[in-house]
């Protein structure tokens, strides 16, 4: 128990009771080498967004082992399924994942759409990629602006919370909402875009790629900020595999793993886009990928714009609030912006579901963390932490 | 210099100017930092409390002032207290020997720089007190910190303005200021650019601001060294940050730009000019720039600035010597 005359360093008799830490605190602080420290990173640090809490054991400035402890903002969404019907739980999904709510809602329409073998009309299959994609870019804006929150540049966020605003005004005109949208329906999606929206879409478009090249100008090709990264947290591809990382820091590892391209779902296979991989495995490759991924994503939306089908977004025999789900399991994914984003489904042919699992890219995503930060400096341990892109909501379900 | 009543009545004046002078450079800085910071980040800034927001910085004194002074538990009650008081008063004697004029000068010394350089190394004494005694490991990572970087940034800090006491042969700052000229061409910046920019990296590392704020390093370590300081304790850090920012501004003003100097007329209104052009400069680059990691800092300043500024010494005395 080094570690905790540390703390006390003038010898002043405390309450033996005060500074005793929590089960977590203990148990990990049996293993502390002389002349360490143990420092909690969390619930309420600045970094971590949100309630993540790692305890790291420091050597002067260098993390000896670091290891994140989890369940500060459980709220049960799993459980949550066993007591609501579907429909009930339509609006759970935009909590999980706060800066990518229409994947979840994806994943959970689709999961009952499955079960229930119901076909989607066209046009909604088209606003429904097009409402993914939209919210995918506004999550990777919000992950770089963080991002470089992190490593210190606090101006880049607030340019790209101008982009996210957009983004949000658009979508706010068919799913109601800014942040926890649901805009999916079973059968279809809940509401058909007006004049506005398409105008808003498109002129979006061309004015983002503007936006990214001053990105590149201002941050990207900071030489701060290549140092800071380069060669930083490196993550190969067998390192995620024995994880389950999944989305952008597997793509970024050299993987050309996409839900959307591997098992698609869907009209994706209708554009012509690219799934971006590498360009290096460290923080700055996955810096790059986002980037590159919210280029792909305009891509999409631009070509989902311009070949959108007329017809109706809702089949004529929707399912309706009483509507029970017929028995049996699925599992249903779509690529969110942190990975794969996975509803594992049983129902038993009664009002509410059976089980849900909810698949969370976040949660395999952070197991690589304790890995990579081995040994590295408390500042890049920080800067691994921000390139995973972590919704702790999501972590922690 | 001879300590008659009237040179000590002088002094004192002098004292209680320069506390005017720090409060009301913090005042300012406060608004023109949020104001600066708001246009680069493309918000109106304050804008709520009196016209254009101006009275701010009233609010902002008022909240510090209202504030409970939290003290943490298990700590050193006489050091916790005096580090806030530590670094605040000694600035004030570092305004000492600054030139706002021929002859406006509190104490006009003949080791004036000197002076300044031996004063402001007790910056770092209270970090390290604050770290240490307010028992939070944050506060011990960040008070680690500033000390190997004040260390490490006061050595090529000193061997620039040394190259200017070599062409001027003087440590009085009236003196140096007295050897330049009214127009930019005539300023030490032209012909000690190299000990200009020397001096612009390490007065940032000096100051703890960003890109290298890392004894605060917010993202890091919340707060660093003042993680515990609530109040009038932050405030009195807060205070001192500012006021060795306009410090190291009014030396570095009077070094390479002509201090109380300029073009049209003479005059402590070009001192005060000139330093908070310097300032804008050192909040413009806070607000653009991520911070550079600790190794980063280090290895910046003892394998480019160090060699440099001894190169530039060297060359500087050999020229000064034969030409």
């Amino acid at each position: 128990m080094n570690s905790l005359n540390f703390i006390n360093p003038f010898g002043v008799s405390e309450d033996p009771g005060s500074y005793v830490g929590d089960f977590y605190t203990d148990n990990f602080a049996k293993g502390a080498g002389e002349g360490t420290l143990i420092l909690n990173l969390g619930p309420q640090h600045p970094s971590t967004h949100g309630v993540l809490r790692v305890i790291v054991e420091l050597e002067g400035e260098y993390v000896v082992r670091a290891e994140p402890v989890l369940g500060y903002l459980h709220r049960m969404h799993e459980k949550m399924a066993e007591v609501k019907t579907p429909w009930q739980y339509i609006p759970n999904m935009g909590r999980v994942d706060y800066l990518h709510p229409i994947a979840w809602n994806w994943a959970q329409v689709g999961a009952c759409e499955r079960l229930a073998g119901i076909e989607v009309p066209e046009r909604a299959e088209y606003l429904r990629v097009v409402s993914c994609e939209l919210n995918r870019i506004s999550s990777h804006l919000m992950w770089w602006g963080a991002f470089v929150m992190d490593l210190g540049g606090v101006t880049p966020i607030l340019y790209a919370f101008e982009e996210r605003e957009k983004i949000n005004d658009i979508l706010q005109i068919v799913t109601g909402s800014r942040l926890t949208m649901s805009y999916f329906r079973f059968g279809g999606v809940s509401a058909d875009v007006d004049d506005r929206f398409v105008r808003l879409t498109k002129e979006f478009v061309p004015y983002l790629r503007e936006r990214l090249k001053m990105y590149k100008a201002l941050v990207t090709d900071n030489v701060i900020l290549r140092r800071r990264l380069e060669g930083v947290g490196p993550m190969d591809a067998d390192l995620c595999r024995r994880h389950g990382a999944t989305g952008p820091i597997l793509r970024a590892a050299g993987l050309k793993r996409d839900t959307r391209t591997d098992a698609p779902y869907g009209v994706y296979h209708k554009f012509q886009y690219n799934v971006p991989t590498g360009p290096s495995d460290d923080c700055l490759g996955r810096y790059m990928l986002r980037l590159a991924e919210i280029e792909a994503s305009l891509d999409i939306v631009e070509q989902a714009m311009g070949s959108l089908p007329p017809g109706p977004v809702r089949i004529d025999k929707a399912p309706k609030a009483g509507w029970k789900l017929p028995a049996g399991e699925t599992y249903f994914a779509v690529e969110g912006a942190r990975g794969q984003v996975g509803v594992h489904l049983v129902s038993d042919g009664g009002k509410n579901h059976y089980r849900v699992k909810l698949r969370a890219p976040g949660f395999s995503n952070l197991s690589l963390f304790a890995e990579a930060a081995r040994g590295v400096l408390l500042a890049d341990a920080i800067a691994i932490l921000g390139s995973l892109d972590l919704v702790i909501p999501e972590v922690d379900r | 210099m001879d300590l008659s009543i009237a040179n000590f009545a002088q002094i004192i004046i002098a004292c209680l100017l320069v506390i005017a002078l720090m409060v009301g450079n913090a005042v300012v800085m406060v608004y023109v930092e949020r104001k600066a910071c708001g246009f680069i980040q493309r918000r109106p800034g304050p804008y709520e409390v009196g016209p254009r927001g101006i009275l701010q910085a009233v609010c902002d004194s008022m909240k510090l002032l209202g504030k409970q002074i939290y003290v943490p538990g298990n700590i050193d009650w006489i050091l916790y207290f005096l580090a806030p008081v530590l670094a605040f008063f000694p600035v004030l004697l570092l305004y000492l020997p600054i030139p706002f004029g021929r002859h406006l000068t509190a104490m006009n010394v003949d080791e004036g720089i000197l002076l300044i350089l031996a004063f402001s190394g007790l910056g770092v004494v209270s970090n390290i007190l604050a770290g240490w005694a307010s028992n939070n490991k944050y506060g011990i990572l960040g008070a680690a910190r500033a000390v190997s970087q004040a260390v490490a940034y006061e050595i090529p800090m000193i061997m620039a303005l040394l190259a200017i006491v070599f062409l001027t042969g003087s440590l009085s700052l009236t003196e140096i200021v007295e050897r330049q000229g009214s127009w930019p061409w005539q300023w030490n910046i032209v012909v000690q650019p190299l000990a200009f920019f020397i001096y612009l990296v390490s007065l940032v590392g000096e100051t703890n601001r960003a890109p290298f704020d890392l004894p605060e390093a917010e993202s890091e370590l919340t707060a660093g060294f003042h993680t515990e300081y609530s109040g009038m304790g932050f405030a009195l850090f807060f205070l001192s940050e500012y006021a060795n920012m306009l410090l190291v501004s009014f030396v570095c003003a009077a070094f390479f730009l002509g201090g109380y100097k300029g073009p049209f007329m003479d005059g402590f209104w070009w001192m005060f000019i000139k330093a908070y052009a310097v300032m804008v400069f050192i909040v413009w680059i806070r607000w653009t720039f991520p911070r550079v990691r600790f190794d980063q800092l280090l290895n910046i300043n003892w394998r480019w600035l160090l060699p440099l500024s001894i190169l530039n010494l060297w060359v500087t005395a050999v020229i000064v010597r034969f030409i």
